[in-house]
């Protein structure tokens, strides 16, 4: 029946409710790229000598690199010196020493995303990193977490205050010769996320950065660092947001994740960066590699996202189990609508013996949208007894999208186990008729039905951003129905 | 309560309903039998606004408005229900947040104020009581993984929660034991209200023992060809469509469910 398909297709059009500007004086480089902007970059951030070094190795590297084209995506091609690489809110002062020093232009922006930075956010319980386009501008709940031993600042910060910790860690589960958008963000990262929690402590709260992109004609190149040590425990969230833009833009993020004998990082996601317009015209380009490395015995990393903006999303957050018993789980609900494009999923590399992961990814397709889901599973010739479970569902809205399934698996070890589960499905026009035979507006039925499907990911969100996250959903499908 | 004058109806070109001509008053309870094919889960869809079926001619109106402007959800919020044949599964959203939020969509469109979910979970825990129910269904998903006479009773249990104008029950009896007919019948003369009208779907007279119509149709090739009594049913039973000049061999047209 004609009624799903016009339905969803009016549901999906409500606008973007974090499109708007701040409007505050900037220091922004001049667009272009060069041994030249990437010094002034680090001198502009105090750093170390040997980051310096660091980022012109990984600069001149990726000059010889070629930008990957086997993803399932199509955008024109990016002009690397039409973009500025730092963009960041003029200061009086050097850094804010608290949040009575930050611009109140700033945190009214953050007020307006729903992320309070003054005191009261206390009652909330987590502690926030907001970064505005190239610099973090605060840090809340600095003190009581010192107390815990636990270290949250921004990576310029740890470059300073933390050299040693920086120097042993950074890049070693992404190398800056990985990828192309490895080897840039390298180069160029700007600010982002540092977090060490000390051997057997437990983070005592919630984690979070805030990323926001405001300038125009700026790439975002965040750089989030978090090293759990032995028999430590911490839960980190990231939320995205950025204006509507007609032009597109460039967020190349690296994250990796250390999680040393028996330590446990959970690390959530909700991405929501400007996703164009109906037409497809604008957005965010979404390049991001996140990585963790189960170093340790016992250790465990779990990734869970929920991607519903960007233009074209290229994401794969990994995890590389070298310590024995070591445990990688990936939950995602990646949702795409008019012209998004999604290239997603997870590696899980089994290294260490009795390793074992889990990879549950819930794909949502709506509009004229394409999404995809692609993971890699590897068993090394050592990893005795380690076992996978896979379970790749999708979920069609209307008729003109479309879901893609790539699960490569490769195994060295006779003793591995790996289970792989796929389904697709459609919203059907007996759900909704159901829905809609029992009063529910075509919408929320919509919504309801999508929630459910991504019940089992949800479940695994930090309870109040699975309430967000909730809500998200239901935004983001607004106008795929009438 | 419900009128219905030369109702017309096709399904991908085909015509289903070939006139139907129907008037029920509140607080009866009107019973449509018939072969396989005849129309008759077609007309509680047509009722209902299933999009799949197009109304050609005809018209229905429900407390003198007229029903088939409207689309489905407002006719489910003016008071119709449709308890399935085939109810449907939603995987992953419990039934009792959709209940719930099928019970709010009535009050706000009543003006009332909306439960909240610990309201909601009492209310719902004595309704499933009545249709015997365990209320762990409640947490479940949708109909998901219940058994026939399981998504039957609870269609019922939500007919008793949204308490509708006119409630057609499609093929209630079909697929149950007689324990699980009991109770689905007694959950259904539950409803029987003074300003209720009740439709019942049936291929099969024995739920005609538990439920007592006032009167009975028979619906043979998208046509009412016969209406009478509760002793129609009966009658039927002993003698078969073949003396209404019906061939029962016809295979089921509507595949709406």
């Amino acid at each position: 029946m004609a009624t799903t398909d016009q339905e969803v297709n009016e549901l999906i059009k409500r606008e973007y409710e974090h499109g708007f500007v701040t409007e505050i004086e900037v220091d922004t480089f001049e667009p272009g790229l060069n041994e030249d902007v990437v010094t002034r970059l680090s001198e502009i951030k105090k750093e170390p000598e040997f980051m310096l070094e660091w980022r012109l190795k990984a600069y001149r590297r990726w000059l010889e690199m070629e930008e990957p084209e086997w993803a399932h995506v199509g955008y024109p091609k990016i002009d690397y010196n039409a973009i500025s690489y730092y963009s960041a809110p003029k200061r009086k002062e050097d850094m804010p020493q608290s949040l009575d020093d930050v611009d109140p232009e700033l945190l009214k922006t953050y007020e307006k995303l729903g992320i309070p930075l003054h005191e009261r956010a206390k009652l909330a319980g987590v502690a926030v990193d907001a970064v505005f386009d190239s610099v973090s501008v605060a840090t809340t709940f600095k003190e009581p977490l010192a107390k815990a031993g636990v270290i949250f600042c921004s990576i310029s910060e740890a470059m300073r205050d933390h050299p040693e910790l920086v120097k042993k860690y950074l890049g070693t589960v992404v190398p800056h010769t990985d990828n192309y958008f490895a080897g840039l963000n390298s180069a160029v990262f700007s600010d982002g996320t540092f977090v060490y929690v000390p051997k057997g402590v437990r983070c005592p709260m919630e984690l979070s950065t805030y990323f926001r992109i405001n300038a125009a004609n700026t790439g975002q190149f965040e750089r989030t660092l978090i090293i759990a040590d032995e028999g430590s425990y911490v839960s980190y969230l990231e939320g995205c947001t950025a204006p509507m833009r007609d032009e597109n833009q460039l967020h190349a993020a690296v994250v990796e994740l250390v999680a040393l004998d028996d330590a446990q990082i959970k690390y959530s996601t909700v991405q929501n960066w400007y996703p164009g317009d109906e037409n497809g015209k604008g957005g965010i380009y979404n390049f991001v590699t996140k990585r963790a490395a189960c170093i340790g015995k016992n250790s465990k990393v779990s990734w869970t996202q929920v991607e519903t903006g960007s233009a074209v999303t290229w994401k794969y957050p990994s995890c590389i189990l070298r310590g024995d018993n070591s445990v990688g789980e990936f939950y995602s609900v990646a949702l795409t609508h008019n012209h998004q494009q999604a290239d997603t999923g997870t590696k899980m590399i089994h290294l260490g013996k009795n390793t074992s992961s889990t990879i549950i990814s819930k794909g949502i397709s709506a509009g004229k949208s394409s999404n995809a889901y692609r993971g890699l599973v590897k068993f090394g010739p050592r990893a005795e007894g380690a076992r996978n479970f896979t379970q790749c569902d999708s979920l069609l809205i209307g008729d003109r999208c479309g879901a893609h399934t790539f699960p490569y698996i490769e195994s060295l070890n006779k003793s591995a186990i790996v289970e792989h589960e796929a389904t697709t499905s459609k919203v059907s026009d007996e759900q909704m008729f159901l829905c809609r035979q029992r009063g529910i507006d075509p919408e929320r039925a919509v919504s309801m039905i999508v929630n459910g499907f991504c019940k089992e990911v949800f479940k695994e969100l930090p309870m109040e951003f699975a309430v967000e996250a909730g809500k998200l959903l239901e935004v983001s499908l607004e106008g795929s129905v009438g | 309560m419900l009128s219905i004058k030369n109702l017309h109806a096709s399904v991908e070109g085909k015509e289903i309903l070939k006139g139907i001509n129907l008037e029920i008053k509140a607080g009866e309870v009107h019973a449509i039998m018939g072969p396989n094919g005849s129309g008759k889960s077609t007309l509680s869809q047509v009722l209902a606004g299933n999009d799949a079926f197009e109304v050609t001619s005809g018209e229905v109106t429900l407390n003198g408005e007229n029903l088939l402007e409207k689309e489905t959800e407002e006719r489910a919020r003016e008071g119709v229900f449709l308890a399935f044949q085939y109810p449907v599964e939603i995987p992953g959203v419990s039934n009792l947040q959709f209940m719930r939020t099928a019970v709010n969509a009535m009050r706000h469109h009543k003006g009332e104020p909306e439960m909240n979910a610990a309201e909601f979970m009492k209310l719902a825990r004595e309704v499933s009581k009545q249709v015997d129910l365990d209320p762990a269904f409640l947490k479940r998903g949708v109909n998901e993984g219940f058994s026939g006479g399981e998504k039957k009773r609870n269609e019922i249990m939500q007919a008793l929660l949204l308490q509708p104008k006119l409630a057609i029950l499609d093929e209630t009896d079909s697929g149950l034991d007689i324990d699980a007919l009991k109770v689905v019948s007694d959950g259904v003369n539950a409803l029987r209200a003074q300003d209720r009208a009740i439709l019942m779907v049936t291929h099969y007279q024995r739920l005609l023992d538990h439920i007592v119509p006032d009167y009975v149709h028979v619906l043979a090739d998208g046509k009412i060809v016969k209406s009478g009594g509760r002793e129609l049913a009966l009658e039927l039973e002993e003698r078969g469509y073949g003396w209404l000049g019906i061939k029962e061999d016809a295979t089921e047209a509507s595949s709406a469910n």
